[in-house]
Parts: C-alpha cells; sequence; structure tokens
C-alpha cells in the first residue's frame, strides 16, 4: 500500500538529482548539464518503482509508458519556440491531473474507513490541487494557442461565483473527512475542476504566463500531497520543491511586470481597457514612412537599438532581424537588442527566441543596462512590441499596465515602430507613443518589413 | 504510522527552504527554461502513477492508473526534451562568448 517508509538510497539519490538540476537551472552555464542530472534522477527513481514489492501489471505499465513518449516527445521536439508558454502549460495540466488520479485511486483502494482524517486531508489536497491545476492549464493554454479568446472573460458577481464554489469545495471536504467516501471525493475533485476553470477565466492573455507559473507551483504541491498519501519521501521532496520554487519564480514574475501577484490574478486586467483606450485611436493621426526612407536613416546613423516583442517572433522574423544587424554593424553603426522582461509571451521567452537565431549573447541587453542607452541612441527600432514600451505604465495611473517597468524607448531621437496594424498590443491599451512626433510607423509583416529594410540599407 | 507523518513533514519543511534558496537567484533570461524545468520535475508523480496501477483492483481502478501513467509521462519525458531543446541554444552561445556571428563583418 506503501512505496515503503523512511528514506530509502534510491530516493535519496533521485532527490539530490532534482536539487541539482534545480541549481544548475540558475545560471547558463550549467543548466543544461543540470537537466540532464535531473532526468537521470527521474530515470533512477522510475527503474526501481518497478522492484516495488507487491506490484504487477508490468506490461500494462510499459505499455502506457510508451504511448505517454509516442505522445510526449514529438510534441516537445516539433513546438515552435513561440509556442513555448502554452506546451509548458499543457505538461503542466497533466502532471496535475496525474497528481489528482494518484491521490484520488490510492483513496479507492484502501478498504473503507481504514484511512485516518490526516489521510483523507491529503488525499483530498491532492486532488483538489491537481484538478485546479489541471482545468486550469487546459484553459490557459486555450486563451495561449487562440482556441478562445484572450481577453479576460468577466461578468457580473463574478468574484462572488468563484467564492461559492471555493466554499461548496470546503464544505464537501469537510463531508468528505467526517463520512470518508470515494463518491464524495470524486465530487469535490469534479467541483475543483470547476474552480479552476473559474480561476483562468478572468485574467488576460498578457497575465496568462504568470498564471502558469502558479498552476506549476500547484501542481507541485499536489505532487507533495500525493507524496504524503503513498508515504513517498521523494514524491513529497519534488513536490515541494517545485513548489516552492515555482512561488518564489511566479513572485520573481509579477515583480517584472511591476504588479502584485493578487493583482494579476483578482483584477481582471484588461477590464478597464474599454474606458481608457476606446475608439481615440481611430481619429488621430500618426506618422508613417517606406522602407526606403528608414533605411537611409538606418544606414546613416551611429547607434541603433532594436527592440524586440512577440511580433517579431510570431513573423519568424529573428533571422531576418539578425541579418539586418550584421549589415548595419558591418557599416559601423552599433547596435544593441533592448530586451525587456517579459518580452515574448513569458519571462525570458525573447532570450529564447533570440538564441535560436544565433544571436550573438552580447549584444542582448536587458532592460536595466538597456534604458542608460536610449538618449544616446539615434535610432530605436521597435519591432512587433508594444506594451513594453508603452508610457502610459508611467504616465497614466488609470492604466492597466500603470506601474510596470517599459523601456523609455521616447528619449531616442527617433523611434520606428514596426506594425502589422493600428491594433493594440496584447494586453489590449492603446499606446500613446505612436502618435508623439518622433515616432515613425512602418506598416507591414514584420519579417517582409525587415527584407526591405535590409535591402534599403543594401542601397544607400 | 505517527513517526512517519512527522518524519514527511521534516523531509517537506527542509524541502521548501531549499526550494526558496535555489531559485533566490536565477537570472531572468533562465526564467522560460526554469519554469519548464521545475515543470518537467513533478513529472516524478509518474513513480506514484505506476505504483496506483501496479496496485489498482478491478477494471475501473486499473483504467484510472493507466490513465495516469500515460499523463505523467507525457509530463516527465516533454517536460525534460523540451527544456533541453531551449538550454541547447544558451549553452552553444555561452561557451563561445567571442564567437562571431557567421554572415557578420567587422565587430566595431
Amino acid at each position: 500500500m506503501s512505496l515503503g517508509t523512511g528514506i530509502n538510497t534510491v530516493d535519496l539519490v533521485a532527490a539530490i538529482c532534482f536539487i541539482l538540476a534545480l541549481m544548475g537551472l540558475s545560471s547558463p552555464r550549467w543548466a543544461r548539464l543540470g537537466t540532464l542530472v535531473g532526468a537521470l534522477g527521474m530515470v533512477l527513481a522510475v527503474s526501481f518503482t518497478f522492484a516495488t514489492p507487491g506490484l504487477s501489471r508490468f506490461g500494462l505499465m510499459i505499455g502506457a509508458m510508451a504511448v505517454g513518449v509516442v505522445i510526449g516527445v514529438p510534441a516537445a521536439r516539433l513546438v515552435k519556440m513561440t509556442a513555448m508558454p502554452q506546451m509548458v502549460a499543457a505538461f503542466n495540466g497533466v502532471g496535475g491531473g496525474a497528481a489528482a488520479l494518484v491521490a484520488l485511486s490510492e483513496f479507492l483502494h484502501a478498504p473503507a474507513g481504514s484511512f485516518a482524517t490526516y489521510q483523507v486531508i491529503e488525499a483530498l489536497l491532492g486532488v483538489i490541487v491537481g484538478a485546479v491545476s489541471f482545468a486550469g492549464s487546459v484553459v490557459a493554454f486555450a486563451k495561449l494557442q487562440e482556441l478562445m479568446t484572450g481577453r479576460p472573460i468577466t461578468y457580473p458577481g463574478q468574484q462572488a461565483a468563484n467564492g461559492i464554489v471555493a466554499l461548496a469545495i470546503l464544505g464537501l471536504s469537510v463531508a468528505t473527512c467526517v463520512t470518508p467516501h470515494t463518491a464524495l471525493l470524486a465530487i469535490v475533485g469534479a467541483v475543483a475542476l470547476l474552480l479552476g476553470v473559474a480561476i483562468v477565466l478572468p485574467i488576460g492573455g498578457a497575465d496568462v504566463p504568470v498564471l502558469i507559473s502558479l498552476l506549476n507551483s500547484f501542481t507541485g504541491l499536489a505532487v507533495a500531497a500525493s507524496g504524503f498519501v503513498l508515504h513517498s519521501v521523494l514524491l513529497v521532496v519534488a513536490g515541494t520543491l517545485v513548489g516552492a520554487s515555482g512561488t518564489i519564480l511566479t513572485r520573481m514574475m509579477s515583480q517584472a511586470m511591476g504588479r502584485s501577484l493578487p493583482n494579476i490574478l483578482f483584477s481582471a486586467f484588461g477590464s478597464v481597457v474599454e474606458a481608457t483606450g476606446g475608439g481615440g485611436g481611430e481619429a488621430r493621426s500618426v506618422r508613417s514612412a517606406s522602407a526606403e526612407d528608414i533605411g537611409v536613416l538606418l544606414a546613416y546613423s551611429r547607434k541603433v537599438a532594436i527592440v524586440p516583442g512577440y511580433g517579431l517572433a510570431v513573423a519568424q522574423a529573428q533571422h531576418v532581424a539578425r541579418e539586418l544587424v550584421d549589415l548595419l554593424e558591418s557599416r559601423g553603426v552599433e547596435v544593441l537588442y533592448a530586451i525587456h522582461p517579459v518580452a515574448g509571451r513569458m519571462p525570458g521567452h525573447m532570450n529564447v527566441l533570440l538564441a535560436e537565431a544565433n544571436v550573438p549573447y552580447e549584444q542582448l541587453k536587458e532592460m536595466d543596462e538597456a534604458n542608460p542607452e536610449f538618449s544616446t541612441t539615434d535610432v530605436v527600432l521597435v519591432i512587433g512590441a508594444n506594451d513594453v514600451v508603452n508610457p502610459a505604465a508611467k504616465n497614466s495611473p488609470g492604466s492597466p499596465i500603470y506601474g510596470m517597468p517599459i523601456l523609455d524607448v521616447d528619449e531616442a531621437t527617433h523611434v520606428i515602430f514596426m506594425k502589422r496594424s493600428m491594433r493594440p498590443g496584447f494586453a489590449g491599451i492603446d499606446n500613446e507613443l505612436l502618435y508623439n512626433p518622433k515616432t515613425t510607423l512602418l506598416f507591414g509583416d514584420a519579417k517582409d518589413s525587415l527584407t526591405a529594410l535590409v535591402g534599403a540599407v543594401k542601397r544607400s | 504510522m505517527s513517526t512517519d507523518i512527522v518524519g514527511l513533514f521534516t523531509v517537506f519543511a527542509l524541502a521548501v527552504f531549499v526550494g526558496f534558496e535555489v531559485i533566490s537567484k536565477v537570472p531572468s533570461i533562465l526564467h522560460t527554461p526554469l519554469m519548464s524545468g521545475t515543470n518537467a520535475i513533478h513529472g516524478v508523480i509518474l513513480v506514484g502513477a505506476m505504483v496506483v496501477l501496479g496496485e489498482a483492483h478491478g477494471t475501473g481502478q486499473v483504467a484510472i492508473g493507466f490513465v495516469a501513467v500515460v499523463l505523467a509521462t507525457v509530463n516527465a519525458v516533454g517536460g525534460f526534451v523540451v527544456t533541453d531543446r531551449m538550454l541547447e541554444m544558451f549553452k552553444g552561445r555561452a561557451a563561445r562568448p567571442g564567437e562571431k556571428p557567421p554572415a557578420g563583418g567587422e565587430q566595431t
């Protein structure tokens, strides 16, 4: 009925492997080795599980794992780097689902009445947290994959409704403790699924990555709870590590966006947008120019800063961007990439995308390094980014992104915005910078525009 | 049984501190791989899923166990593969910081 009490050696070694994996992930130098060590720990733990006394159905087990590998490996190998956030959401969801099922079935095959109250509580935690994580991840995936709207979904009395669902779970949980019955536990799980959906619905697309990080730590805790149910030291250690580190990571991410976690979870980001941004945009005039003109401007600049955003990645324009940078550098122009911590669709995402295009590390400047550079920069090229350069974050206290640290591109002499259309950014907020007299717009697909710029620079 | 739960709680409490400590210095460029790496680690629920399947009684429980093993395997294997894929790109660059881009000309 249990994995054996006390700390057995394999658990210990595997747990150390996981800790080393996390330590490695703190520096780019050791990260890959650390991940390998973590994977070895996993293989070791799984191999020795086959030797657990009293287990049978090894054929079925291996069959199930084969199915898992057939689904997981191609998905992980083929996913585009731009789609990474939803991939992480998906993997997280299945993990949460597995944790909930483990806790549920451990409860299932214990003889009725043999569970002490604390064991019932452990099982409840595993089922509830796992189910919330599963359902939440599914909705987060759907939002990021644009299977449903990325806008916050709100309705009157939403907070109250969510509160009622949470209270229902609490009540049902108490009932399950009093009369430990499988059916009750299953109902708790079902209501927890509903809660998972309800929590994620009001969260806007731009905040979903922070949410995924939070759900990731939830899954860790669900695994830890299942570990308590199974008396497995390894599950408790690994689950708790993920739970604790995920909590810290979530906090660091929300700090990078200049907002508190409760604000992200409960403020229905973007719902105020209609009031502040609204239709004013169309009526105001913007300045646009041709790729030829901008190419000449770039070619005769001393210093150019590139601000890449998700639009660059969607257009798969990282390689052309690098080509343009190389070309400018060969003419003696100083070029840097200014990377906002939340550029892309999750923190650090843009670094991954540019690394994929072999952009040299030393050209990438993080926000704190980049901001002092703008006052001496001739041209800032904003490629498919919007919210991370929106001055509303500094100037308009009513804006949903107010307080988020931004790249101060308006300090440069010229700002070139490469955009597909006048549509606002992911957060759905109009950008004041577009109407700034310094700003010139270059409309079109990022890749086509960059290709045109490369040609224009070559000719000038 | 009661000493057992105390032991598990001890482990839990220590793991909380290790988890906080280990992550507190990670640079923001590694946030995405870190999220995906921790995601892979909680795939260790596979161990629990195997036990559940191995001890199941009756078709219903076997089915639940089977699904749990499939889901957990997707989590663990997919998580590690995707993390490695991301980090592969960082490693090539960090190893040779002075390397010039293939198409690049003179650097200033």
